[in-house]
């Protein structure tokens, strides 16, 4: 039998650990950008785009993020279309995140008051100058620490792409397992790197959350 | 003609009928101050006036331009009137000289420069030069009023609606509101104004208009209106009952 040392696991598990940075990355990106096509309809004024980006939002966040999973994979499949488990994942994850990101933000736009939008449209200013030029720059403060928290969320949700054959950390994980028959060793360094990995993002969630201040900057 | 024409103005909300026909005519340069009980339907008529809210029925024009509720009318129509709230409404992430820039740059494109000059101008009129570099959570309740109606100046409008603009001040504050409005009236500006300072309505104002149930109850030049009102519910809203 072939022995294993533990840096042989380590560094598997580090070179693994690239594609979860990499998929959290194009899903909190991906999702950023599409949440904010999407906040755009939410909060505007054309009724049948706000109803179709509620439900949207509510049938992402209604379903378990491995059922969307499965059936970005196994339901393209279906149509005869031959769905690497990388796109898969990125797609299912861009949509998850993206469905999130739009409700927190839609929280933060709201929580800007009214008058805010009077004022800026007693000035003449048409919705999109008012969102970008008055609305979000306060939004966008109220924003920072929920949406880093939220990366958070992103991060850990990669590893359930796992499922579908994706190998990122998690995947790497039960592969050296499978090997080397020491789980605790392995996922206990699993759970080291995610926690390397989330740690910072919460603390820095926290952080920016003090030094915003939102509870006090709004008057 | 005149400057503002309100016809026949009808305004509910739900089954609350809030403005059950309303005619008022504003020639230039008149003040005319809206007074009445809370309820009465004063801050909706304003707040009608500049598209805040849609009318129902009846017709609204500005310098002879249609009230149309679509963004180009709307758009067109506030930037002949400005407004002027009673909670500032300053924008809290610009400082007041931002504060005043900003419509300028945005909807009449502006160059910095000239809108810099413009707000320095607008500021130095209302007696806050000083204050360009300040963020609104820098200045006292009266300061920021200042600066709303220099941000409202600013847009050149040809009338003023101040929604009981002095309604959220601490007593000591409301003077100094007041004196800049007392200027604008007497350099000639249309102002129409929501207000509980009936001194300063009868001191400033062309006419008084009081609002009852939704209707221009009364109306008449100030001496008459307080010295000598007709109704009796005039009479008892200002206490002479």
């Amino acid at each position: 039998m072939i022995q294993f040392t533990t840096w042989d696991i380590l560094r598997n598990l580090l070179y693994a650990t690239r594609w979860t940075i990499l998929l959290s990355l194009v899903s909190f990106i991906g999702g950023g950008l599409l949440g904010m096509v999407l906040l755009y309809l939410r909060t505007g004024r054309r009724r049948a785009a706000r109803i179709f980006v509620k439900y949207y939002v509510e049938l992402f966040q209604g379903t378990p993020l491995l059922m969307q999973l499965f059936l970005a994979f196994f339901g393209l499949g279906l149509f005869g279309i031959d769905v690497p488990a990388w796109l898969a994942a990125g797609t299912a994850l861009i949509l998850w995140s993206a469905a999130f990101l739009t409700e927190i933000w839609r929280g933060c736009v709201e929580s800007v008051v009214k008058g805010q939008w009077e004022a800026s449209a007693s000035l003449g200013m048409g919705y999109a100058q008012q969102m970008r030029h008055v609305i979000l720059p306060q939004a966008l403060r109220v924003a920072v620490p929920p949406t880093v928290g939220f990366s958070v969320q992103v991060v850990k949700g990669t590893a359930l792409t796992s499922i579908i054959g994706f190998v990122e950390l998690s995947k790497a994980g039960t592969a050296i397992t499978n090997a080397t028959f020491e789980p605790f060793t392995v996922y206990g360094f699993v759970a080291l790197i995610y926690f390397a990995l989330c740690w910072p993002l919460s603390k820095s969630s926290q952080m920016l959350e003090r030094k915003l201040n939102v509870a006090h900057r709004n008057h | 003609m005149s400057l503002i024409e309100i016809t026949e103005v009808r305004k509910s909300f739900g089954s609350n009928e809030v403005l059950k026909g309303i005619t008022l005519n504003v020639e230039p340069g008149e003040v005319i101050a809206i007074i009445g009980k809370s309820g009465s339907g004063k801050s909706t008529l304003l707040r009608c006036i500049n598209g805040l809210e849609v009318i129902d029925d009846g017709a609204i024009s500005v310098a002879g331009a249609q009230f149309l509720p679509d963004e180009l009318h709307l758009k067109a129509l506030r930037l002949k009137v400005g407004m002027i709230f009673q909670q500032f409404n300053l924008f809290p992430h610009l400082t007041a000289g931002g504060n005043v820039m900003l419509s300028q740059k945005v909807v009449r494109k502006t160059p910095k420069a000239e809108a810099e000059a413009m707000a320095r101008k607008m500021l130095e009129r209302v007696g806050l030069a000083h204050k360009f570099d300040a963020y609104p959570d820098e200045l006292s309740g009266g300061q920021q009023q200042r600066v709303a109606i220099a941000r409202a100046l600013a847009m050149q409008p040809i009338a003023l609606l101040c929604d009981e603009i002095t309604s959220a001040l601490d007593p000591e504050l409301v003077a100094e509101v007041l004196a800049v409005v007392r200027e604008l009236a007497a350099e000639g500006m249309t102002l129409l104004m929501v207000t509980h300072e009936m001194k300063f309505a009868r001191d400033v104002c062309s006419r008084v208009v009081f609002m009852h149930e939704g209707r221009v109850h009364e109306i008449g030049s100030p001496e008459q209106f307080f010295s000598n009102p007709r109704t009796p519910e005039l009479k008892q809203f200002l206490g002479m009952l």
